[in-house]
């Protein structure tokens, strides 16, 4: 009888003592918000990086959700935010970081970089993709999924045309000449092949911010405070895409849309076009000639907008789970699998020495164009980004869109864009 | 003592429905109503009362008064041509024509599509150059045009696409009200020898009346609603030429995050049809004859 509860404290104490273990061994949840904006089998290769970060790491269990487009992503994500249950971690646009930061919904990745190889890590990516990362000083996104503009080229039509199909423009005026000798019409005067094409639905800034980086001005300061939309050198830069249309009448008229810009290339209804990186894997398998990538030719200096993005660690999290989703976010960008990445999505590979990678070098070496990026990047700027983003961006898509479609001049439509944005940030002075 | 039982009953019965109701279209009315008299809550920063300085602000919104009157065209445009639309297929596929179920169905197609699918595949119609509508423009000497990035074109364009997707939808209302329509009365017409114009007139048309206004306010309702072809093929641009009412709202709401702002506009919105659905019940229901 007394062995009996002798026994039976012995299996008590120690299934107490197993609850006690498997509290301390209860795995960390980390749940991560994902957009999917490229082709391919992006779900799959992220479920794949996060079952493999989990055999490494078993105390930490991993939720990946994909939260559809960028637009819709960040709408959950702050959403979840206001009603309390957000993601611990999460991929966002970069320019979202002062959204993110006014509503007080992210923490900077400062507090949680304590050894030497995190300084070393955080110093490790490119400074091009960094100026939409940090701000005050501090760092609050870490770049992923990156990416920015090149010109594509079909080299067949620069044959046909006389030109070198090894020989991309170089400069504003090369393009002009290029596109001049590339565009073609029908006996009746109907364009069959355009010269350029730069698309303007949607997002129009983003391209746009290349032609002004290149004439000399970045359309924003670091802040978020300021925009530069009626600066002369933008001004002029506007000038020439309209000049483009209207002057030289080798681009197409109206807007252009982003979507069906790849599909204009390979109908080969025209000759060179500007677009993401992200494209080129899109480009490689569907375009049915020689094609050339290049980086976008220079005025003043070479330049594009960087794009893409971050990892944000968010503020409701315990500090055990932003441990975690750090060490998966250090994980994740090692140089090894920061060149997969790149490899498998067509994103430019964010840091230098994830180039220095046998499987990059291999890849690289069998398409050379999947280099031109990386050779761009230290001419990459800021993507546009201040505070109250998404209004001070539109203010100037809706001037750019009224310049193209011929309502305003450039110059009436950049003050009307700079006036509306100034008004908008006099509240974050 | 039965009277409350009565009573208690008739309120039980109505509690599901009243529940709904009450729960995710009155209240949400009301809290949206007392958001728009408050700043727009931003992280640290709360609320505060600002009254109706957001309705002053929507006054000064050129913007806002663009996207009105876009809105105010786009119904102008779709509901009266997608309803003679409907109207006019419907008294063709009740006739006795041969295949007229594969034509009910070819008509009815476009109200199955999912929008967002439809919306990509309108995209490449209107492609310049290449896009459908553009080569069979071709054939007749028309010169290249883009119907969707010019500012003149850019909102008919849309419209057809929802009267497209609309007259479909509409004419099975019309085609249900044709059916049930007793033939004795054609028959009687007919011997009296009245013209088909005139029994359409004076027989048909009086009797569609119930269809005609319940199609109305859907229709009216649609033009308000149906935005999902806007975020696909235009984002609202060239330069806010095709933004509709509630487009802006979308955009104000969840990409601006200023939801108080969001608020005030949804009232007028509401407002607006409310009013109008308001009219047509007291204007058109008097003309209307339920048999």
């Amino acid at each position: 009888m007394r062995l009996r509860t002798f026994q039976r404290l012995i299996v008590s104490v120690a299934a107490a003592l197993a609850s006690v273990i498997a509290l301390a061994q209860a795995p960390v949840e980390v749940s991560f918000f994902y957009p999917v904006a490229v082709g391919g089998p992006i779900t799959k290769i992220v479920d794949g990086l996060a079952a493999d970060f989990e055999k490494e790491n078993p105390g930490i269990k991993l939720r990946p959700i994909y939260s559809g487009s960028y637009q819709e992503s960040i709408a959950k994500a702050l959403t979840a935010v206001k009603s309390g249950e957000p993601p611990v971690t999460s991929i966002l646009l970069s320019t979202d970081m002062f959204t993110l930061i006014d509503e007080d919904a992210i923490v900077p990745f400062d507090d949680l970089v304590k050894t030497p190889e995190d300084t070393a890590w955080l110093k490790s990516f490119y400074p091009g993709f960094m100026e939409n990362s940090q701000t005050g000083g501090k760092t609050w996104g870490i770049p992923f999924q990156r990416s920015t503009v090149v010109l594509y080229y079909n080299k067949e039509a620069f044959k046909e045309a006389g030109l070198d199909p090894n020989k991309p423009p170089a400069n504003w005026k090369e393009m002009v000449d290029y596109a001049q000798k590339l565009t073609k019409r029908d006996a009746s005067g109907r364009v069959t092949q355009w010269g350029v094409q730069i698309p303007s639905s949607g997002f129009p800034y983003w391209l746009f911010q290349g032609l002004a980086i290149e004439n000399g001005v970045n359309l924003m300061n670091a802040a978020g405070t300021e925009t530069y939309y009626d600066k002369p050198e933008v001004i002029e830069a506007l000038q020439y895409w309209v000049d483009l249309v209207k002057k030289y009448k080798v681009h197409p008229e109206g807007i252009v849309e982003w979507g069906t810009t790849p599909k204009d290339f390979f109908e080969r209804k025209v000759a060179m076009v500007w677009t993401t990186t992200g494209n080129l894997t899109n480009v490689r398998s569907n375009a049915k000639f020689d094609f050339g990538v290049a980086m976008l030719p220079a005025n003043k200096q070479r330049g594009s907008p960087t794009g893409g993005g971050n990892f944000y660690l968010f503020k409701k999290s315990t500090p055990t789970q932003r441990e975690a989703a750090f060490k998966f976010i250090k994980w994740v960008t090692t140089p090894q699998r920061a060149a997969q990445w790149g490899i498998d999505t067509g994103y430019v590979a964010v840091r230098a020495d994830a180039w220095e990678t046998p499987a990059m070098k291999q890849y690289v070496a069998g398409f050379a164009p999947a280099a031109v990026a990386r050779d761009q990047l230290p001419y990459a700027k800021a993507e546009l980004s201040t505070h109250d983003n998404q209004r001070v961006t539109k203010a100037l898509n809706d001037g750019l869109q009224a310049a193209l479609t011929g309502t305003k001049t450039p110059e009436q439509a950049l003050k009307d864009a700079q006036r509306e944005s100034e008004r908008i940030l006099r509240a974050y002075k | 003592m039965t009277r409350t039982k009565e009573w208690l009953y008739g309120w039980l019965l109505l509690l599901p429905a009243m529940a709904l109701l009450v729960l995710f279209t009155h209240y949400p009315a009301v809290a949206n109503l007392w958001h728009s008299f408050y700043s727009t809550p931003r992280g640290s920063r709360q609320a505060v009362f600002v009254g109706v300085d957001h309705y002053r602000q929507l006054a000064d919104d050129p913007i806002f008064w663009q996207a009105l009157s876009n809105n105010l065209w786009y119904a102008l445009g779709t509901i009266p041509l997608s309803i003679a639309l409907a109207l006019m297929m419907a008294a063709w596929v009740n006739g006795r024509i041969a295949g007229r179920s594969v034509l009910r169905l070819a008509y009815f197609t476009p109200t199955i599509l999912p929008m967002i699918a439809v919306a990509n595949i309108w995209l490449f119609f209107y492609t310049p150059e290449y896009g459908l509508l553009e080569q069979f423009l071709r054939l007749f000497g028309v010169p290249t045009h883009n119907w969707l990035g010019s500012q003149s074109t850019a909102l008919p364009a849309m419209m057809v696409v929802a009267v497209w997707k609309e007259a479909g939808f509409f004419m099975i209302f019309y085609l249900a009200a044709f059916q049930s329509m007793s033939p004795h009365l054609a028959e009687a017409a007919a011997i009296e020898g009245a013209s088909r114009w005139y029994f359409f007139r004076r027989v048909t048309f009086p009797l569609l009346m119930p269809t005609t206004l319940f199609v109305l306010v859907n229709a009216v309702i649609n033009a308000f609603r149906l935005v999902d072809h806007v975020v696909v093929m235009t984002r609202g641009g060239p330069d806010n030429a095709t933004a509709l009412l509630l487009y802006y709202i979308y955009e104000i709401g969840f990409r601006f995050w200023d939801s108080a702002y969001a608020a005030a506009l949804t009232m007028v919105l509401l407002v607006l049809l409310g009013a109008a659905a308001l009219a047509q019940f007291l204007f058109l229901e008097r003309r209307t004859h339920y048999q």
